[in-house]
């Protein structure tokens, strides 16, 4: 009988389908596996409710459970348990080296303006943080682009949600 | 049909329909920037409708694609500000503003709500939301001087009024500083609607019942 340490080791191996250097369980999106004899029920959170990728992401869950055996039950949680504050620390590294800026620590209150036009975000190429806000919107729902004064480069920041 | 099921239907429609509005400027946007921004906005917006269709859905024994696409235009329950076929730059910043000023409204008082699926939902979608009042927040404060834009707010004012209960309209007022007027109330559709409802609907009509 398959276990919930073997169903979460199974989806480490997941890659999130639009960035695939981090992993599921590393994007913090799986909530809960509980199982229940063959019955595996799997808690997910997405990330942003329009994010394309939910489809894709909740049938690669189901394959991996189906996989091992199990027959699955995937529940998408839309709640606002998930924000980027649950993207692990691996993750985060795991971002960086591809060149995405990770998200800055959620503060008490929401993102501001302010912030965002403030020179608190660092280019995950060199470095600086001589950066400036070119978009708040960028190539998916959840990134930024910023452009890096010190090394000329444009890069994509996660949001903090 | 529960007095949920109407507020979430209302919700989920002006938010289907005003994702669809913002989408008409993919491609054709005044600069890159904000061809990437509508259509991000567009999206997000879009996918909040699916998730309050979702809720809907479950109490009503139906689907999220049923409630958005198998309804007749009339059926539809969002407010007439979303409605407007706006492809001119200044009023379709000024619905941008006064639409996401009435939403933090509701999305607020949603929030305190204590049916914990939909407060759990608003807090959701009120995270993603936070990047379209700084979008919005950006052309306000840029525009704020332009007779086009003060113009374009003024026209649209009784139709964002329009968009909340009576009773969370004076904060809106207070919010983008305009006296109250009488408000463009939900349910009665303006023309633009029927035809915006042909073009949303037109594929999945075309074959019914198909699985997409």
């Amino acid at each position: 009988m398959v276990t919930a340490e073997q169903v979460w080791e199974a989806f480490e191996e997941i890659p999130d389908p639009e960035i695939p250097v981090i992993s599921l369980v590393e994007l913090g999106v799986i909530r809960d596996v509980t199982v229940d004899g063959d019955r595996v029920h799997v808690a997910f959170t997405p990330t942003f409710l329009g994010c394309p990728a939910l489809e894709v992401m909740k049938r690669a869950l189901e394959e991996k459970v189906s996989a091992l055996g199990g027959d699955p039950d995937v529940e998408v949680v839309s709640d606002d348990a998930w924000s980027t504050d649950r993207i692990s620390a691996a993750g985060h590294e795991k971002l960086r080296a591809a060149g995405f800026a990770p998200p800055a620590p959620r503060a008490a209150g929401p993102t501001t303006l302010v912030e965002l036009r403030s020179k608190a975000f660092r280019c995950p190429y060199c470095g600086s943080t001589e950066t400036t806000l070119e978009n708040i919107f960028g190539p998916t729902p959840c990134r930024s682009i910023r452009f890096c004064e010190s090394c000329r480069q444009p890069f994509e920041q996660f949001k903090t949600i | 049909m529960s007095a949920r099921s109407d507020l979430l239907l209302s919700i989920a429609d002006d938010e289907l329909i005003v994702g669809w509005r913002d989408s008409e400027w993919t491609g054709i946007a005044p600069t890159l920037e904000e061809d990437v921004a509508f259509s991000s906005i567009a999206q997000n917006e879009i996918g909040h409708a699916r998730a309050l269709y979702e809720l809907a859905a479950a109490e009503l024994g139906t689907n999220a694609d049923a409630l958005a696409f198998d309804r007749a235009p009339d059926e539809y329950r969002c407010a007439p500000l979303v409605e407007l076929h706006l492809l001119e730059w200044a009023h379709t910043i000024a619905r941008r503003y006064l639409y996401e000023e009435a939403d933090r409204v509701r999305i607020d008082a949603l929030m305190r709500s204590d049916d914990p699926e939909l407060a759990g939902l608003a807090a959701k979608i009120d995270r993603e939301e936070t990047y379209h009042r700084m979008h919005a927040e950006m052309w306000a404060e840029r525009l704020r001087d332009e007779p086009r834009f003060r113009a374009a707010v003024e026209e649209l004012w009784p139709y964002a009024l329009g968009v909340l209960e009576p009773e969370l309209r004076p904060e809106l007022a207070r919010r983008v500083g305009l006296e109250p007027a009488t408000a463009k109330e939900r349910g009665e559709h303006t023309p633009d609607l029927a035809e915006l409802w042909n073009e949303m609907t037109e594929v999945r009509r075309s074959e019914p019942g198909a699985e997409w």
